[in-house]
C-alpha cells in the first residue's frame, strides 16, 4: 500500500493552529472592506456583456417585421434540432418570410450555431438567461416570444460583425 | 471499337458520340449546365470546356465528336482554370438569393460553385437587375436574375413538348426569357422545365416555399394519374406528401412527366376527407368503429346473402396484390362469379407523348390478376343492370369512386341492401355505403402497378399510416424522421388508421375460416407469381426500380421518347 506522505511535516506553529486561524480571520476581515462582486439576484439583475450567449431571438426591424427570410439554415445546422421554420410567400421585396418559427427551448443548447450560419443577421443570441417553464408546450417559443426589437440586440449584432 | 483517352482513362465510343456522351456512358460526368441527354446540343454555357491534345484552343465536350486516338484532359491546369473562369462569369450577375431560392440544396450552380469555382468574385460593380417573380404560366414562376441562359427550357418546349412558347429576348447581360406575346407557358408538360432548370430561375408555383429540399425524404414510386405509370419520386416531410418529381426510365417516361400527374395525384393524400379507421352506418350516419367489430359485423351481414346476390367491383386504382386477393375472396371464398371493374377512360386526356386515355394506373394489372367475370358471371354493366333489377342485393367495391365517375350509378347503388366499400377518402360512393374500410393510399403501400405497355412497376410506401414505422419498415428517412420524438410537432405528422386493401381482405377471409400466411405485400405477389403465368418468375427484387415487361401475348412496343 502506498500511503500518501506530506511533502514536509507541519512546523510547531502550524501544528498548534491558532496562528493559522488568526491568519484566516484577517483575510476575511480585509475582504469585508473591499468592493463586492456578488449581485443580489433576483432583486438585482446581472446584465451580461455582448459576448454572452443567452436565448436565441429573432431580430425585428423598425417597421415591425422580422428580418428572417425562412431559409432554414438555422434549422439545418441546429445540432439538437430545436428550430422549426415554415416559410410562406410575402409581397415584400424579400419574397419569403417565416409563417412559423418555433424554437423548442427544451432542446436548445445555446451553442450559437444558428446566429453564426444566418445569412441575414436575423437570429442572434440575446442576453436573456431567465428561462423557466412548467410544461413541454410552454417551452415552445413561437414568433410572439422570439421577435425582439433590433435596438435591444444591437450590441450583439455589432459584436458579431466584429468577431464573426 | 474506337477509343479515346480522358484524363488517362481509356473510353470506348461509337462513331458519332460526343466526348460528353461517351464519358457519361462510362460513368464519368464532365461538368455541364446546358447539355441534357434528351435535348439538342446548344453549347452556350461553356462550362464543359476540355483540353484536347493538338487542338489550338479548348473545346466544349458536349458538342465535340469523339474520334479515335483523341487525348482529352478535363482536369489539366488549362481546363480547370477555364472552368473557374466560366463559373466566375456565370456568377457575375447571379444574385445572392440562395436563402430565399427554392432550388437551394439541389442547385447545379451551387454545387459547381463549390466544386469548380475559386470561391471568390472580383466583380465589384452593381449587378444587373431584372424582374423577379414573373409568372410565366399557371404553374411556373420565373426569376430573371437567377437565369444563366442555358436555354434548356426553350429547347424543352421546342423539342419535347412540341409547343414552342419560350424564347430569349435582348442581348448580352440583359438577355432574358419571355413567352411569345399574348401567350403563357401552359403546355401540359410545362413543369418539366422546373426540373431541368439547373438554377432556381424556374420554380414550381405549387411547391413554392413549401419546404427546403433537404428536409424531405424521397421514395421511388410510380405516378397514379394514368396508365402510363411514369416513374416518380415522392417527396415527404412530416408524413405529408409535398411534391412529385419524375424519375428516369428510358422505356416509360424518360426524364419527364405531365403536369396533371405532378400536381393532381397526391393532394387527396393530405386531404382532411381521408377515411381514418373503419366506419359503419348507424341510423343514417357513418360511425367510427373498431377493426374487429367492423370486420365481424361485415362478415355476418354478408352471410345473409347467397353467392348469386353479391357483386364485386375491383379497382384499377388498387395494386395487383389488392385485386388478386379481392378476386380470391370473391371467387373462392364467397363463390361469386360477378366480379369486374370499372374502366376509367377520358378521351380528352390522352396525347401522343406520355398521357394515356386510360386514367387509372393499373387497369391492365386488374385484368391480369383475374379480377374479371368468371364463367357465366356478369361484367360491370351486367352487375349494374342486375342491381337495378334487384338480382344483386349486396355489392363490395374496392377503392373506386364509381358514383363520382358516373353520377347515374348513385341511383342504382341506392337500391342495394348492402354496400361495402374500401376507400381512401370519403366520397359520393362512401355516402351510400354501410361499411367503409380505410384503405391506405398508393403513397403508403407496397405493390405492383401494370402500365399500359404491360410493364410491372413497383410502388413503395413514402408516407406512413398508423401501423407503419418508418425505420422498421425500411421506408426512406429524412433527418427529421430519424431524430424526431413523439414530442416534436415536426415529427408527429398526421397518421391515419388505414391499411392496404389486401390486409383488410385477409382479415375478412380469416373470419371465413381461411388461414393465410401473408405478412407482407411481397408474399401476396409471390403467390401471384406462382399462380398466374404472366407473372412467373418475378419478385420485387427483379422488378426493381425500372420495372419489368410482362410476357403478354401481344407485347406493345415501348414508347419512343
Amino acid at each position: 500500500m502506498n500511503l500518501r506522505r506530506r511533502k514536509k511535516d507541519l512546523t510547531f506553529w502550524e501544528r498548534i493552529y491558532i496562528p493559522e486561524i488568526i491568519k484566516g480571520l484577517a483575510l476575511t476581515l480585509r475582504t469585508m472592506f473591499k468592493p463586492k462582486f456578488t449581485v443580489e439576484y433576483p432583486e438585482v439583475k446581472f446584465i451580461p456583456p455582448a459576448s454572452y450567449r443567452g436565448r436565441p431571438v429573432l431580430v425585428m426591424e423598425e417597421n415591425g417585421k422580422e428580418r428572417c427570410v425562412a431559409c432554414g439554415l438555422c434549422a439545418r445546422v441546429c445540432p439538437p434540432l430545436a428550430i422549426e421554420v415554415q416559410a410562406a410567400e410575402t409581397q415584400d421585396e424579400k419574397e419569403r418570410y417565416p409563417v412559423k418559427f418555433e424554437i423548442n427551448m427544451i432542446r436548445c443548447i445555446f451553442c450559437g450555431f444558428c446566429e453564426e450560419v444566418c445569412p441575414e443577421e436575423a437570429i442572434v443570441m440575446s442576453k436573456d438567461y431567465e428561462l423557466s417553464f412548467s410544461s413541454r408546450e410552454e417551452a415552445l417559443y413561437g414568433k410572439d416570444k422570439l421577435l425582439t426589437p433590433i435596438k435591444q440586440v444591437q450590441d450583439r449584432i455589432d459584436f458579431l460583425r466584429h468577431y464573426k | 471499337m474506337p477509343k479515346f483517352v480522358l484524363d488517362g482513362i481509356e473510353i470506348e465510343f461509337t462513331q458519332g458520340q460526343t466526348i460528353m456522351e461517351a464519358a457519361k456512358a462510362k460513368g464519368i460526368t464532365i461538368p455541364h449546365f446546358c447539355w441534357h441527354p434528351e435535348l439538342s446540343i446548344s453549347g452556350n454555357c461553356r462550362v464543359c470546356l476540355v483540353e484536347v491534345e493538338k487542338m489550338p484552343k479548348l473545346v466544349i465536350a458536349c458538342s465535340t465528336l469523339a474520334s479515335d486516338g483523341m487525348v482529352v484532359f478535363a482536369d489539366s491546369d488549362k481546363a480547370v482554370s477555364a472552368r473557374n473562369a466560366v463559373m466566375e462569369f456565370l456568377l457575375i450577375n447571379h444574385p445572392l438569393d440562395c436563402p430565399i431560392c427554392d432550388e437551394a440544396g439541389e442547385c447545379k450552380l451551387q454545387d459547381y460553385a463549390y466544386s469548380h469555382s475559386t470561391g471568390e468574385s472580383r466583380f465589384v460593380e452593381e449587378k444587373v437587375h431584372k424582374p423577379k417573380r414573373v409568372p410565366l404560366g399557371p404553374r411556373v414562376m420565373f426569376d430573371a436574375e437567377r437565369c444563366i441562359s442555358c436555354s434548356r427550357c426553350i429547347r424543352f418546349c421546342d423539342e419535347i413538348a412540341k409547343d414552342p412558347e419560350l424564347t430569349f429576348v435582348k442581348r448580352g447581360d440583359r438577355v432574358t426569357i419571355e413567352t411569345y406575346p399574348g401567350r403563357e407557358l401552359d403546355n401540359p408538360y410545362s413543369m418539366n422545365v422546373v426540373d431541368i432548370c439547373p438554377v432556381g430561375a424556374l420554380t414550381s408555383r405549387d411547391f413554392r416555399f413549401k419546404a427546403r429540399v433537404w428536409e424531405l425524404s424521397s421514395t421511388k414510386s410510380v405516378c397514379y394519374g394514368c396508365a402510363r405509370g411514369c416513374n416518380t419520386e415522392i417527396w415527404v416531410r412530416n408524413n405529408e406528401v409535398l411534391r412529385l418529381t419524375p424519375r428516369y426510365n428510358k422505356d416509360v417516361n424518360s426524364y419527364w412527366m405531365c403536369d396533371h400527374g405532378r400536381i393532381n395525384t397526391f393532394k387527396f393524400v393530405n386531404d382532411p376527407s381521408r377515411v381514418d379507421g373503419p366506419f359503419m352506418r348507424h341510423n343514417d350516419n357513418l360511425i367510427r368503429a373498431g377493426w374487429d367489430e367492423a370486420l365481424s359485423k361485415a362478415v355476418s351481414v354478408l352471410k345473409h346473402y347467397t353467392k348469386e346476390e353479391i357483386g364485386f367491383i375491383a379497382s384499377p386504382y388498387a395494386t395487383c396484390e389488392d385485386n388478386f386477393l379481392f378476386a380470391q375472396f370473391a371467387k373462392n371464398v364467397i363463390g361469386s362469379k360477378h366480379i369486374d371493374f370499372m374502366r376509367h377512360y377520358d378521351h380528352s386526356f390522352g396525347d401522343d407523348f406520355l398521357k394515356q386515355d386510360d386514367i387509372s394506373p393499373n387497369s391492365k394489372g386488374v385484368e391480369l390478376v383475374g379480377a374479371v367475370p368468371g364463367k357465366g358471371g356478369l361484367n360491370f354493366d351486367g352487375i349494374m343492370a342486375a342491381i337495378k333489377s334487384g338480382r344483386i342485393k349486396a355489392l363490395y367495391i374496392l377503392e373506386d369512386d364509381i358514383v363520382s365517375a358516373n353520377p347515374e350509378f348513385g341511383k342504382i347503388l341506392s337500391k342495394l341492401d348492402l354496400l361495402i366499400v374500401h376507400a381512401t377518402n370519403f366520397n359520393k360512393t362512401t355516402d351510400l355505403a354501410e361499411f367503409v374500410f380505410p384503405a391506405s393510399t398508393y403513397t403508403a403501400r407496397n405493390g405492383i402497378f401494370v402500365n399500359f405497355q404491360g410493364r410491372a412497376q413497383r410502388i413503395r410506401p413514402a408516407a406512413s399510416t398508423i401501423e407503419q414505422d418508418r425505420s422498421l419498415d425500411g421506408m426512406s428517412l429524412s433527418r427529421l424522421d430519424k431524430f424526431g420524438t413523439q414530442y416534436d410537432s415536426w415529427a408527429t405528422g398526421n397518421k391515419r388508421d388505414a391499411r392496404s386493401s389486401w390486409k383488410i381482405l385477409q382479415a375478412l377471409m380469416q373470419l371465413y375460416g381461411i388461414k393465410q400466411k401473408y405478412s407482407l405485400a411481397e408474399d401476396v405477389f409471390l403467390d401471384i407469381a406462382k399462380n398466374i403465368k404472366t407473372f412467373h418468375g418475378l419478385n420485387y427484387e427483379i422488378i426493381g426500380d425500372q420495372g419489368s415487361l410482362l410476357n403478354l401475348v401481344v407485347p406493345e412496343t415501348a414508347v419512343k421518347v
